[in-house]
């Protein structure tokens, strides 16, 4: 097999089993792969799984045969139903609420806007009530921020829509905002301080799915004071839990 | 510091969490035990396998944790499973039989009578029968003689535990189908009718007091505490006054609503049951009613229909349309339970048109769950004269806000999911904690609950009518199907 030397010969070889699989119509057992690719059983046997692993191929449980997996046909989407990140994110949110005191958030980037796939009421007995479904500003809150830093078009978009002034502390600049997401990406985790209602404050981290790819933010929102220190920087403990629990909702979600 | 360690001794796993005092889980483990299936409709445990699982993983949760730091041990467990085993050398003589194992045979068992002494309609599911099987196949003579002991698995594992003692608690009792009702005692005439000896049982005792010291794996730590799961949940849930109620939806679902202190004898086919019972207080009785189908019904629409990737898919398939378009599914797999009970019943999809699409087929499915709570809510109010004002919930199916919605807005009352989702845990650690002064008393526990999540019902009563009406000639629908030809 010939192989162009500084490009990577997985990634090569990953691509020939994909076309191989797109141009028949009938399912492949691993040797069929492995003898038309004249690759090692086992080699083949490894790329496959790895595919099946991210979603683009799938196997037959009864016939152990491979196919073209589902996760090819929507590659423009985030690869996790919404719906599936609160199932796994479920019991960490809920453990995050507990220990940092606060409400816990679980967005996604929708259409320029931050969803709320999942909200956890603050272990108070106040009066809350769920919204999941709202779509706050993506560069007003910590949420969005881990979102927008990780995904240069989203920030694009976001930025020609015209960055929209909440409070006076709210980030309206095009570069003051890449300065912001750059530092948010170096420590990974994002902070707003009054930036969308006075008052208010979040943390949040981004939960991430295999090969890196971040899928959505955890974060945690409450007053000013108590997130904050007086130098309205973020309380280190809370940043611990939070990140916490962000690793682990990405585990589960990576894992799967 | 100091915990409370609970043990949830499930169906598929065994659980330990430690707990503080706010009740906050401090470290958890898990493991799986495998099922049984030696023939049709026959599933087994190994007992001994459990017992040996429960040590490891006791060591394990506390592996940062001096066992001097746990003030006491509290047990939950799959209620109805039977264990047996040797006095002598404690060792099981026969696999346990679990809880679905349907060997047995329960048609000529006079139903009023069962009924009216346990508050349970007689079902091979509840021990009696399971017990009577096994001694029938060659146990007896050594049950009479008083060498072969019964238990549920709270039984067995106590008995491990101590090193010999004999008990269970009155709601385990209560599940075994040969316990009175009025006098939570063992009934002489139920024992008469399957045959089984007094030596063989244990002592009932209840569900919240120091029964003993655990030995070696746990040295000196009072044993505190045993309840059936469902109630361990209700009691997790903080349902102390009557009419409070929770349901825990899993692959099927279970709701138990709290009546107080008479037992509440129901006219719709519910089971009446002991909630809990505290030390020497006076016990507190409960409706149960059961829902056969709810997350398997989910299952099936990604397995056997192929629709959905993942459990999940169902909400977003569900969310994809505005409402059922006019189709309703009644997921009768195995016949129709409580409050209609026609065993012969299958399921039926009705309504169809050129314009459901699998969006409206997964809200139908959504709302089935919706519709089989409100089905068994009105029965327990009925039976109890106590009108529901709020459900507490619990289970993998609260993922789902839609559900969650749906039923809200089926029941007309508020939905609230709590902040501590092992709540099967923590109510084998509340009832412990409170039996060694861990927690002071019910409003000690009840100051612990918060809420993570609360739906609010928002469907209009004049649109929840009508279609409920559809879902009842649905229900009609399925019956009329499998009527004999
Ligand atoms: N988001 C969801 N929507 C609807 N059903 C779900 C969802 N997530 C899980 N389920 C269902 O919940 C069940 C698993 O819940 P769980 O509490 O783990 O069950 P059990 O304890 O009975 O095994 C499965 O039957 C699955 O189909």
């Amino acid at each position: 097999m010939s192989h162009v030397p500084g490009l990577i010969q997985s990634i090569e070889r990953s691509s020939a089993v994909l076309r191989l699989l797109a141009a028949g119509p009938d399912r492949l057992r691993v040797k069929e792969v492995a003898d038309a690719l004249g690759l090692p059983k086992s080699t083949a046997h490894s790329i496959l799984r790895t595919l099946e692993h991210v979603g683009f191929v799938e196997q037959d449980t009864r016939t152990a045969r491979y196919r073209l997996g589902r996760g090819l046909l929507d590659l423009g989407s985030a690869g996790i139903d919404a719906n599936e990140l609160r199932g796994r994110a479920l019991n960490w949110a809920d453990a995050l609420a507990s220990r940092s005191g606060e409400e816990v958030r679980l967005g996604v980037l929708d259409d320029g806007r931050v969803l709320v796939v999942h909200h956890v009421f603050r272990p108070d007995d106040s009066a809350q009530s769920l919204d999941t479904g709202v779509r706050l500003p993506p560069h007003a809150t910590a949420l969005g921020k881990v979102l927008l830093a990780y995904s240069a078009a989203a920030e694009a978009s976001v930025v020609a829509g015209g960055l929209e002034p909440y409070t006076r502390r709210t980030v309206t600049d095009r570069r003051a905002l890449a300065r912001t997401l750059t530092e948010t990406r170096a420590r990974g985790w994002g902070l707003s301080v009054e930036e969308w209602r006075p008052g208010l404050a979040g943390i949040a981290a981004p939960v991430r799915t295999s090969g890196g790819l971040v899928v959505g933010a955890v974060g945690i929102a409450g007053p000013v004071e108590r997130l904050t220190d007086t130098r309205r920087l973020a309380r280190p403990a809370l940043v611990d839990h939070v990140v916490a629990a962000a690793r682990s909702i990405s585990r589960d979600v990576a894992g799967s | 510091m100091s915990y409370v360690l609970a043990v949830d001794q499930g169906t598929t796993s065994t659980r330990c969490i430690l707990f503080d005092r706010r009740a906050t889980v401090v470290s958890a483990v898990r493991t799986e035990h495998p099922q049984s299936y030696p023939r049709p409709g026959w599933v087994e445990h190994d007992a001994a396998r459990i017992w040996r699982d429960l040590q490891r993983l006791i060591r394990k949760v506390l592996a940062d944790v001096d066992p001097s730091e746990v003030a006491a041990i509290g047990i939950a467990n799959q209620r109805e499973t039977v264990v047996l085993w040797d006095r002598a050398s404690g060792v099981p003589v026969a696999p346990a039989i679990v809880w679905q194992d349907t060997r047995t045979d329960v048609s000529t068992i006079d139903p009023d009578f069962v009924r009216s002494r346990t508050g349970l309609p007689p079902a091979t599911y509840f021990s009696a029968t399971k017990i009577q099987w096994l001694l029938d196949n060659g146990l007896r003579d050594r049950a009479e003689r008083g060498d072969v002991l019964f238990g549920t698995m709270d039984s067995w594992l106590i008995w491990n535990l101590t090193g010999g003692l004999h008990i269970t608690d009155v709601t385990n009792a209560s599940r075994t189908m040969l316990m009175n009702l009025s006098t939570l005692d063992w009934d002489d005439e139920l024992l008469q009718l399957f045959g089984i000896p007094r030596v063989m049982l244990p002592e009932i005792r209840s569900s919240s007091e120091v029964y003993g010291t655990a030995g070696a794996v746990l040295p000196g730590v009072p044993i505190a505490a045993a309840i059936g799961d469902q109630q361990a949940a209700l009691f997790g849930q903080t349902c102390f006054e009557p009419g409070e109620a929770k349901c825990t939806y899993g692959t099927g679902g279970f709701l138990l609503m709290n009546t107080g202190a008479t037992p509440v004898r129901s006219g719709h086919g519910l089971i009446t049951t002991v909630g809990y019972r505290i030390g020497d207080e006076r016990p507190v009785f409960a409706l149960e009613g059961s829902i056969a189908i709810a997350g398997s019904l989910v299952q099936w629409v990604r397995d056997g229909l192929g629709l959905i990737g993942t459990a999940s898919e169902i909400e977003t398939l569900a969310g994809s349309v505005a409402d059922n378009g006019g189709c309703y599914i009644v997921p009768a797999f195995s016949g129709l339970y409580a409050p209609y009970w026609h065993s012969e019943a299958r399921g039926v999809i009705v309504g169809l048109t050129s314009y459901i699409t699998k969006g409206h087929l997964a809200r139908a499915v959504l709302e089935a769950t919706g519709w089989q709570t409100r089905d068994v809510v009105d029965a327990m109010n009925a039976d109890s004269g106590l009108a529901l004002t709020a459900l507490n919930v619990d289970g993998g199916m609260t993922a789902d806000n839609l559900l969650m919605q749906i039923v809200a807005d089926f029941l007309q009352v508020p939905v609230v999911r709590p902040m501590v989702a092992e709540t099967v845990s923590l109510g084998a650690a509340y009832a412990a904690g409170l039996a060694v002064g861990y927690w002071s008393d019910l409003r000690d526990l009840r100051a612990n609950r918060h809420s993570a999540g609360r739906w609010r019902p928002t469907l209009d009563s004049g649109r929840r009518e009508r279609e409920y009406a559809r879902w009842r000639r649905a229900i009609d629908c399925a019956v009329l199907f499998s009527r004999e030809d």
